[in-house]
Protein backbone atom coordinates (compact mmCIF):
# COMPACT_ATOMS: atom_id res chain seq x y z
CA UNK A 1 0.00 0.00 0.00
CA UNK A 2 2.64 2.28 1.01
CA UNK A 3 4.65 2.01 -2.29
CA UNK A 4 1.79 2.18 -3.88
CA UNK A 5 0.87 5.81 -2.38
CA UNK A 6 4.77 6.31 -2.99
CA UNK A 7 4.73 5.85 -6.64
CA UNK A 8 1.68 7.20 -7.67
CA UNK A 9 3.01 10.72 -5.50
CA UNK A 10 6.62 10.51 -7.38
CA UNK A 11 3.88 9.98 -10.84
CA UNK A 12 2.32 13.22 -9.82
CA UNK A 13 5.92 15.07 -9.32
CA UNK A 14 6.96 13.89 -12.47
CA UNK A 15 3.97 14.49 -14.54
CA UNK A 16 3.51 18.23 -12.85
CA UNK A 17 7.49 18.43 -13.92
CA UNK A 18 7.18 17.78 -17.71
CA UNK A 19 3.66 19.49 -17.51
CA UNK A 20 6.08 22.54 -16.73
CA UNK A 21 8.80 21.87 -19.26
CA UNK A 22 6.08 21.17 -21.95
CA UNK A 23 4.19 24.80 -21.07
CA UNK A 24 7.85 26.41 -21.14
CA UNK A 25 8.11 25.30 -24.45
CA UNK A 26 4.83 26.06 -25.94
CA UNK A 27 5.50 29.56 -24.69
CA UNK A 28 8.96 29.76 -26.40
CA UNK A 29 6.90 28.55 -29.66
CA UNK A 30 4.41 31.32 -28.99
CA UNK A 31 7.02 34.45 -28.44
CA UNK A 32 9.04 33.13 -31.27
CA UNK A 33 5.39 33.12 -33.88
CA UNK A 34 4.89 36.18 -31.98
CA UNK A 35 8.32 37.86 -33.21
CA UNK A 36 8.22 36.53 -36.58
CA UNK A 37 4.20 37.85 -37.64
CA UNK A 38 5.01 41.16 -35.90
CA UNK A 39 5.23 42.50 -39.16
CA UNK A 40 1.32 43.11 -39.42
CA UNK A 41 0.99 44.25 -36.13
CA UNK A 42 3.69 47.03 -36.87
CA UNK A 43 1.57 47.54 -40.66
CA UNK A 44 -1.39 48.02 -38.78
CA UNK A 45 -0.33 50.33 -36.27
CA UNK A 46 -3.55 51.21 -35.06
CA UNK A 47 -4.36 48.05 -33.92
CA UNK A 48 -0.90 48.45 -31.65
CA UNK A 49 -1.73 52.17 -30.54
CA UNK A 50 -5.80 50.52 -29.88
CA UNK A 51 -3.77 47.92 -27.25
CA UNK A 52 -1.36 50.51 -25.69
CA UNK A 53 -4.38 52.56 -24.60
CA UNK A 54 -6.14 49.86 -23.16
CA UNK A 55 -2.67 48.48 -21.19
CA UNK A 56 -0.75 51.78 -20.62
CA UNK A 57 -2.55 54.91 -20.70
CA UNK A 58 -5.66 53.29 -18.14
CA UNK A 59 -2.87 52.02 -16.24
CA UNK A 60 -2.00 55.35 -15.61
CA UNK A 61 -4.11 56.10 -12.51
CA UNK A 62 -2.65 53.06 -10.43
CA UNK A 63 0.94 53.59 -11.32
CA UNK A 64 1.33 57.16 -10.75
CA UNK A 65 -0.82 57.28 -7.31
CA UNK A 66 1.56 53.88 -6.33
CA UNK A 67 4.21 55.78 -7.22
CA UNK A 68 3.96 58.62 -5.45
CA UNK A 69 2.97 57.28 -2.04
CA UNK A 70 5.90 54.83 -2.60
CA UNK A 71 8.28 57.91 -3.31
CA UNK A 72 6.55 59.62 -0.13
CA UNK A 73 7.05 56.51 2.54
CA UNK A 74 10.39 56.37 1.01
CA UNK A 75 11.48 59.75 2.34
CA UNK A 76 10.39 59.06 5.47
CA UNK A 77 11.72 55.96 6.27
CA UNK A 78 14.75 57.13 4.52
CA UNK A 79 14.51 60.00 6.50
CA UNK A 80 14.64 57.81 10.20
CA UNK A 81 17.85 56.43 9.15
CA UNK A 82 19.98 58.91 7.73
CA UNK A 83 18.99 61.41 10.54
CA UNK A 84 21.08 59.01 13.40
CA UNK A 85 24.15 59.36 10.68
CA UNK A 86 23.62 63.08 10.46
CA UNK A 87 23.12 62.88 6.80
CA UNK A 88 20.12 63.64 6.22
CA UNK A 89 20.77 65.38 2.93
CA UNK A 90 21.55 62.37 1.50
CA UNK A 91 17.51 61.39 1.42
CA UNK A 92 17.53 62.54 -1.77
CA UNK A 93 20.10 60.28 -3.63
CA UNK A 94 17.80 57.15 -1.46
CA UNK A 95 15.03 57.84 -2.69
CA UNK A 96 16.40 58.53 -6.59
CA UNK A 97 18.27 55.59 -6.74
CA UNK A 98 15.74 53.46 -5.03
CA UNK A 99 13.22 54.37 -7.28
CA UNK A 100 15.15 54.47 -10.40
CA UNK A 101 17.27 51.09 -10.01
CA UNK A 102 14.58 48.84 -8.38
CA UNK A 103 11.37 49.99 -7.22
CA UNK A 104 10.19 52.08 -10.75
CA UNK A 105 10.40 48.81 -12.64
CA UNK A 106 9.81 46.61 -10.30
CA UNK A 107 6.96 47.73 -8.69
CA UNK A 108 5.41 48.76 -11.87
CA UNK A 109 5.67 45.67 -13.34
CA UNK A 110 3.94 44.02 -10.25
CA UNK A 111 1.10 46.43 -10.50
CA UNK A 112 0.99 45.92 -14.71
CA UNK A 113 0.83 41.66 -13.90
CA UNK A 114 -2.33 42.80 -12.09
CA UNK A 115 -3.78 45.50 -13.86
CA UNK A 116 -3.37 44.94 -17.86
CA UNK A 117 -1.60 41.22 -17.94
CA UNK A 118 -5.21 39.82 -16.24
CA UNK A 119 -6.86 41.54 -18.89
CA UNK A 120 -4.94 40.26 -21.64
CA UNK A 121 -5.41 36.66 -20.57
CA UNK A 122 -9.10 36.97 -19.74
CA UNK A 123 -9.78 38.80 -23.05
CA UNK A 124 -7.77 36.12 -25.20
CA UNK A 125 -9.08 33.35 -23.29
CA UNK A 126 -12.81 34.23 -23.63
CA UNK A 127 -12.13 35.19 -27.14
CA UNK A 128 -10.58 31.16 -27.40
CA UNK A 129 -13.64 29.78 -25.38
CA UNK A 130 -15.88 31.57 -27.45
CA UNK A 131 -14.43 30.54 -30.70
CA UNK A 132 -13.46 33.86 -31.99
CA UNK A 133 -9.64 32.40 -32.70
CA UNK A 134 -10.65 29.55 -34.30
CA UNK A 135 -12.89 31.88 -36.83
CA UNK A 136 -9.98 33.82 -37.34
CA UNK A 137 -8.33 31.14 -38.26
CA UNK A 138 -11.22 29.59 -40.75
CA UNK A 139 -11.06 33.08 -42.73
CA UNK A 140 -7.58 32.89 -42.65
CA UNK A 141 -6.61 35.74 -40.40
CA UNK A 142 -3.69 34.48 -38.14
CA UNK A 143 -4.90 35.13 -34.92
CA UNK A 144 -1.38 35.51 -33.97
CA UNK A 145 -0.61 38.14 -36.04
CA UNK A 146 -4.19 40.07 -35.58
CA UNK A 147 -4.59 39.50 -31.84
CA UNK A 148 -1.46 38.61 -29.97
CA UNK A 149 1.53 40.33 -31.45
CA UNK A 150 -0.10 43.54 -31.07
CA UNK A 151 -0.87 43.61 -27.43
CA UNK A 152 2.74 42.41 -27.14
CA UNK A 153 4.30 45.25 -28.46
CA UNK A 154 1.98 47.34 -26.75
CA UNK A 155 3.44 45.96 -23.17
CA UNK A 156 6.69 46.07 -24.38
CA UNK A 157 6.31 49.86 -25.36
CA UNK A 158 4.24 50.79 -22.54
CA UNK A 159 6.27 49.18 -19.78
CA UNK A 160 9.18 51.37 -19.72
CA UNK A 161 7.05 54.31 -20.19
CA UNK A 162 5.23 53.38 -17.17
CA UNK A 163 8.17 52.77 -15.42
CA UNK A 164 9.95 56.11 -16.17
CA UNK A 165 7.22 57.99 -14.92
CA UNK A 166 6.74 55.45 -12.18
CA UNK A 167 10.14 56.89 -11.04
CA UNK A 168 10.33 60.50 -11.94
CA UNK A 169 6.72 60.89 -10.15
CA UNK A 170 7.94 58.80 -7.08
CA UNK A 171 10.64 61.65 -6.85
CA UNK A 172 8.15 64.00 -6.71
CA UNK A 173 6.90 62.52 -3.77
CA UNK A 174 10.11 62.01 -1.90
CA UNK A 175 10.78 65.36 -2.45
CA UNK A 176 7.23 66.64 -1.21
CA UNK A 177 8.15 64.56 2.06
CA UNK A 178 11.74 65.70 2.56
CA UNK A 179 11.60 69.39 1.21
CA UNK A 180 8.48 70.74 2.51
CA UNK A 181 7.58 68.66 5.07
CA UNK A 182 10.75 67.39 7.10
CA UNK A 183 12.40 70.06 6.09
CA UNK A 184 15.30 69.30 4.12
CA UNK A 185 17.39 71.51 2.10
CA UNK A 186 16.10 71.42 -1.33
CA UNK A 187 19.44 72.45 -3.02
CA UNK A 188 21.12 69.26 -1.04
CA UNK A 189 18.67 67.75 -1.96
CA UNK A 190 19.03 67.84 -5.84
CA UNK A 191 22.27 68.52 -5.96
CA UNK A 192 23.10 65.12 -3.99
CA UNK A 193 21.20 63.84 -6.08
CA UNK A 194 22.48 64.52 -9.40
CA UNK A 195 26.19 63.89 -7.95
CA UNK A 196 25.35 60.21 -7.61
CA UNK A 197 22.92 59.01 -9.74
CA UNK A 198 24.45 58.22 -13.14
CA UNK A 199 23.05 58.56 -16.32
CA UNK A 200 23.79 55.73 -17.84
CA UNK A 201 24.43 53.11 -14.76
CA UNK A 202 21.24 53.90 -13.45
CA UNK A 203 19.05 55.46 -15.13
CA UNK A 204 19.34 53.71 -18.61
CA UNK A 205 19.97 50.17 -17.04
CA UNK A 206 16.96 50.84 -14.62
CA UNK A 207 14.89 51.21 -18.70
CA UNK A 208 16.53 48.10 -19.88
CA UNK A 209 15.31 46.27 -16.67
CA UNK A 210 12.20 47.35 -17.46
CA UNK A 211 11.98 46.50 -20.72
CA UNK A 212 12.72 42.83 -20.23
CA UNK A 213 10.02 42.86 -17.45
CA UNK A 214 7.70 44.34 -20.12
CA UNK A 215 8.31 41.08 -22.92
CA UNK A 216 8.36 39.17 -19.95
CA UNK A 217 5.01 39.84 -18.20
CA UNK A 218 2.88 40.76 -21.97
CA UNK A 219 4.13 37.29 -22.84
CA UNK A 220 3.10 35.29 -19.99
CA UNK A 221 -0.77 37.43 -20.23
CA UNK A 222 -0.66 36.43 -23.85
CA UNK A 223 0.51 32.42 -23.31
CA UNK A 224 -1.69 32.08 -20.28
CA UNK A 225 -4.69 33.16 -22.10
CA UNK A 226 -3.58 31.42 -25.85
CA UNK A 227 -3.17 28.16 -23.55
CA UNK A 228 -6.53 28.81 -21.14
CA UNK A 229 -8.55 26.08 -21.26
CA UNK A 230 -11.97 27.23 -23.21
CA UNK A 231 -14.28 27.21 -19.95
CA UNK A 232 -14.95 29.37 -17.75
CA UNK A 233 -13.09 27.71 -14.45
CA UNK A 234 -10.25 27.53 -17.45
CA UNK A 235 -10.03 31.45 -17.88
CA UNK A 236 -10.11 32.23 -14.04
CA UNK A 237 -7.20 29.74 -13.42
CA UNK A 238 -5.53 31.07 -16.46
CA UNK A 239 -5.63 34.05 -14.54
CA UNK A 240 -4.50 33.90 -11.64
CA UNK A 241 -1.62 31.96 -13.18
CA UNK A 242 -0.57 35.25 -15.12
CA UNK A 243 -0.44 37.18 -11.80
CA UNK A 244 1.44 34.59 -9.95
CA UNK A 245 4.09 33.62 -12.62
CA UNK A 246 4.13 37.02 -13.81
CA UNK A 247 5.17 38.26 -10.16
CA UNK A 248 7.53 35.65 -9.71
CA UNK A 249 9.42 35.97 -13.07
CA UNK A 250 9.74 39.58 -12.40
CA UNK A 251 11.37 39.40 -9.26
CA UNK A 252 14.03 36.61 -10.75
CA UNK A 253 14.52 38.02 -13.80
CA UNK A 254 15.31 41.42 -11.54
CA UNK A 255 18.05 39.26 -9.48
CA UNK A 256 19.60 37.87 -12.58
CA UNK A 257 19.69 41.68 -14.54
CA UNK A 258 20.96 43.34 -11.47
CA UNK A 259 23.53 40.79 -11.08
CA UNK A 260 24.55 41.33 -14.71
CA UNK A 261 24.17 45.29 -14.16
CA UNK A 262 26.34 45.88 -10.75
CA UNK A 263 29.22 43.36 -12.33
CA UNK A 264 29.88 45.30 -14.75
CA UNK B 1 -13.86 59.58 -33.74
CA UNK B 2 -13.49 56.45 -31.13
CA UNK B 3 -9.99 55.82 -32.81
CA UNK B 4 -8.67 59.65 -32.51
CA UNK B 5 -9.08 59.85 -29.44
CA UNK B 6 -7.73 57.14 -28.55
CA UNK B 7 -4.65 58.35 -31.11
CA UNK B 8 -4.65 61.66 -28.94
CA UNK B 9 -4.41 59.75 -25.04
CA UNK B 10 -1.72 57.44 -26.77
CA UNK B 11 0.29 60.17 -28.19
CA UNK B 12 0.17 61.81 -24.70
CA UNK B 13 1.32 59.03 -23.28
CA UNK B 14 4.16 58.61 -25.37
CA UNK B 15 5.24 62.02 -24.88
CA UNK B 16 4.82 62.02 -21.05
CA UNK B 17 7.03 58.82 -21.07
CA UNK B 18 9.60 60.81 -22.99
CA UNK B 19 9.45 63.80 -20.73
CA UNK B 20 9.88 61.64 -17.74
CA UNK B 21 12.89 60.33 -19.25
CA UNK B 22 14.05 63.59 -20.13
CA UNK B 23 13.58 64.51 -16.74
CA UNK B 24 14.94 62.13 -14.96
CA UNK B 25 18.61 62.28 -17.28
CA UNK B 26 18.53 66.59 -16.68
CA UNK B 27 16.92 66.76 -12.79
CA UNK B 28 18.14 63.46 -11.76
CA UNK B 29 20.78 62.16 -13.22
CA UNK B 30 24.51 63.91 -14.15
CA UNK B 31 23.93 64.19 -17.80
CA UNK B 32 24.19 67.59 -17.55
CA UNK B 33 26.94 68.12 -14.61
CA UNK B 34 29.68 65.70 -15.73
CA UNK B 35 29.20 65.96 -19.24
CA UNK B 36 33.11 66.48 -19.58
CA UNK B 37 33.30 65.99 -23.54
CA UNK B 38 36.82 66.57 -24.12
CA UNK B 39 39.47 64.90 -21.04
CA UNK B 40 43.16 63.98 -21.54
CA UNK B 41 44.17 60.76 -18.96
CA UNK B 42 46.72 60.78 -16.73
CA UNK B 43 47.90 58.21 -14.34
CA UNK B 44 49.10 58.42 -10.76
CA UNK B 45 50.45 55.52 -8.24
CA UNK B 46 49.27 55.22 -4.92
CA UNK B 47 50.61 52.73 -2.48
CA UNK B 48 47.07 52.42 -0.89
CA UNK B 49 44.13 53.74 -2.64
CA UNK B 50 41.70 53.01 0.38
CA UNK B 51 38.20 53.13 -1.18
CA UNK B 52 38.48 54.79 -4.36
CA UNK B 53 36.55 53.83 -7.04
CA UNK B 54 36.29 54.05 -10.86
CA UNK B 55 34.25 57.18 -11.21
CA UNK B 56 35.05 58.99 -8.65
CA UNK B 57 35.15 62.97 -8.92
CA UNK B 58 38.78 64.41 -9.19
CA UNK B 59 38.67 67.62 -7.35
CA UNK B 60 41.08 70.43 -7.15
CA UNK B 61 40.19 73.78 -5.21
CA UNK B 62 37.18 71.81 -4.44
CA UNK B 63 35.99 71.70 -8.15
CA UNK B 64 35.36 68.63 -10.05
CA UNK B 65 37.97 69.04 -12.90
CA UNK B 66 37.83 64.85 -14.17
CA UNK B 67 36.81 61.25 -12.61
CA UNK B 68 38.78 58.05 -12.33
CA UNK B 69 38.92 56.26 -15.19
CA UNK B 70 40.40 52.89 -13.78
CA UNK B 71 42.45 51.24 -10.96
CA UNK B 72 44.55 48.64 -11.94
CA UNK B 73 47.55 46.92 -9.42
CA UNK B 74 50.24 46.82 -10.78
CA UNK B 75 52.29 43.32 -9.72
CA UNK B 76 55.94 44.60 -10.20
CA UNK B 77 55.79 47.71 -7.94
CA UNK B 78 52.75 46.08 -5.50
CA UNK B 79 51.21 49.97 -6.16
CA UNK B 80 47.69 50.91 -7.53
CA UNK B 81 47.63 52.57 -10.72
CA UNK B 82 44.88 55.44 -10.82
CA UNK B 83 44.38 56.96 -14.58
CA UNK B 84 42.25 59.66 -14.17
CA UNK B 85 40.37 61.45 -16.87
CA UNK B 86 40.73 65.69 -16.73
CA UNK B 87 39.31 67.99 -18.37
CA UNK B 88 40.96 69.27 -21.18
CA UNK B 89 39.62 72.98 -20.13
CA UNK B 90 42.08 72.33 -16.72
CA UNK B 91 45.99 72.39 -17.40
CA UNK B 92 47.84 71.41 -14.33
CA UNK B 93 51.55 71.59 -13.72
CA UNK B 94 53.86 68.59 -13.88
CA UNK B 95 54.92 68.41 -10.63
CA UNK B 96 51.28 68.37 -9.60
CA UNK B 97 50.42 66.62 -6.12
CA UNK B 98 47.63 64.21 -5.79
CA UNK B 99 46.04 63.12 -2.62
CA UNK B 100 43.05 61.02 -1.94
CA UNK B 101 40.66 62.23 0.57
CA UNK B 102 37.75 61.85 1.88
CA UNK B 103 34.35 63.74 2.06
CA UNK B 104 33.13 63.89 5.16
CA UNK B 105 33.84 61.24 7.86
CA UNK B 106 31.92 58.62 6.17
CA UNK B 107 32.09 60.09 2.59
CA UNK B 108 33.16 58.88 -0.65
CA UNK B 109 36.78 59.21 -1.29
CA UNK B 110 37.96 61.58 -4.54
CA UNK B 111 41.12 62.28 -5.67
CA UNK B 112 42.57 66.03 -4.83
CA UNK B 113 44.62 67.57 -7.21
CA UNK B 114 46.98 70.23 -6.05
CA UNK B 115 48.90 72.42 -8.57
CA UNK B 116 52.96 72.34 -8.35
CA UNK B 117 55.16 75.62 -9.54
CA UNK B 118 56.26 73.83 -12.60
CA UNK B 119 55.80 75.71 -16.15
CA UNK B 120 55.37 72.63 -17.72
CA UNK B 121 51.80 71.10 -17.60
CA UNK B 122 50.49 67.49 -18.16
CA UNK B 123 49.51 66.39 -21.22
CA UNK B 124 47.87 62.94 -22.39
CA UNK B 125 49.70 59.65 -20.86
CA UNK B 126 51.79 61.52 -18.44
CA UNK B 127 52.50 60.36 -14.89
CA UNK B 128 51.66 62.33 -11.51
CA UNK B 129 55.18 61.11 -9.29
CA UNK B 130 54.29 63.17 -6.40
CA UNK B 131 51.23 61.70 -4.46
CA UNK B 132 49.58 60.65 -0.85
CA UNK B 133 47.86 57.68 0.00
CA UNK B 134 44.35 57.31 1.31
CA UNK B 135 44.16 57.61 4.88
CA UNK B 136 43.63 54.62 6.75
CA UNK B 137 41.25 54.70 9.59
CA UNK B 138 43.07 51.91 11.80
CA UNK B 139 46.75 53.22 10.83
CA UNK B 140 45.44 56.46 12.33
CA UNK B 141 44.19 55.00 15.51
CA UNK B 142 47.28 52.76 15.82
CA UNK B 143 49.67 56.18 15.50
CA UNK B 144 47.28 58.21 17.86
CA UNK B 145 47.23 55.02 20.73
CA UNK B 146 50.46 54.84 20.23
CA UNK B 147 51.85 58.35 20.43
CA UNK B 148 49.49 58.53 23.70
CA UNK B 149 51.22 55.76 25.16
CA UNK B 150 54.90 57.11 24.43
CA UNK B 151 53.17 60.79 25.61
CA UNK B 152 51.82 59.07 29.28
CA UNK B 153 55.11 56.65 29.74
CA UNK B 154 56.62 58.40 32.91
CA UNK B 155 54.45 61.33 33.93
CA UNK B 156 51.35 59.26 35.14
CA UNK B 157 53.15 56.63 36.99
CA UNK B 158 54.75 59.69 38.83
CA UNK B 159 51.92 61.49 39.45
CA UNK B 160 50.16 57.92 40.98
CA UNK B 161 52.56 57.38 42.82
CA UNK B 162 53.01 60.93 44.10
CA UNK B 163 49.16 60.49 45.00
CA UNK B 164 49.67 57.61 46.92
CA UNK B 165 52.30 58.89 48.85
CA UNK B 166 50.12 61.68 49.93
CA UNK B 167 47.30 60.13 50.37
CA UNK B 168 49.38 57.41 53.27
CA UNK B 169 51.04 60.44 54.56
CA UNK B 170 47.06 61.80 55.23
CA UNK B 171 46.48 58.37 56.55
CA UNK B 172 49.66 58.24 59.00
CA UNK B 173 49.00 62.06 59.91
CA UNK B 174 44.85 61.18 60.81
CA UNK B 175 44.94 60.29 64.66
CA UNK B 176 43.06 56.67 63.22
CA UNK B 177 43.40 55.60 66.68
CA UNK B 178 41.77 57.84 67.95
CA UNK B 179 38.57 57.23 66.54
CA UNK B 180 36.57 55.45 68.91
CA UNK B 181 38.05 56.99 72.08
Amino acid sequence: MVVHKLTRMLSKLGAGCINKVWRLGAGGRLFWLTLISSGESFRRFRLTIREVYFTGVLSLIIILVSAFFVGMVLALQGYQTLQKYGSSEAIGVLVALALVRELGPVVTALLFAGRAGTAITAEIGLMKATEQLSAMEMMAVSPIARVIAPRFWAGVIAMPILATLFSMVGILGGYLVAVPLIGVDAGAFWSQMQANVDWQYDILNGALKSVVFGVACTMIALFEGYDAPPTAEGVSRATTRTVVTSSLAVLGLDFILTSFMLAV
Amino acid sequence: MERTTIDLWVGIFVALGFAALLGLAMKVGNLTTSNISQTYLVTANFENIGGLKPRAPVKSAGVVVGRVNDIVFDPKTYEAVVSLNIDTRYNFPKDTFANIYTAGLLGEQYVGLEAGGDETSLKDGDKITQTQDAVVLEKLISQFLYSKATESDDKPTKSTTASTESATDALDASPLDKIGK
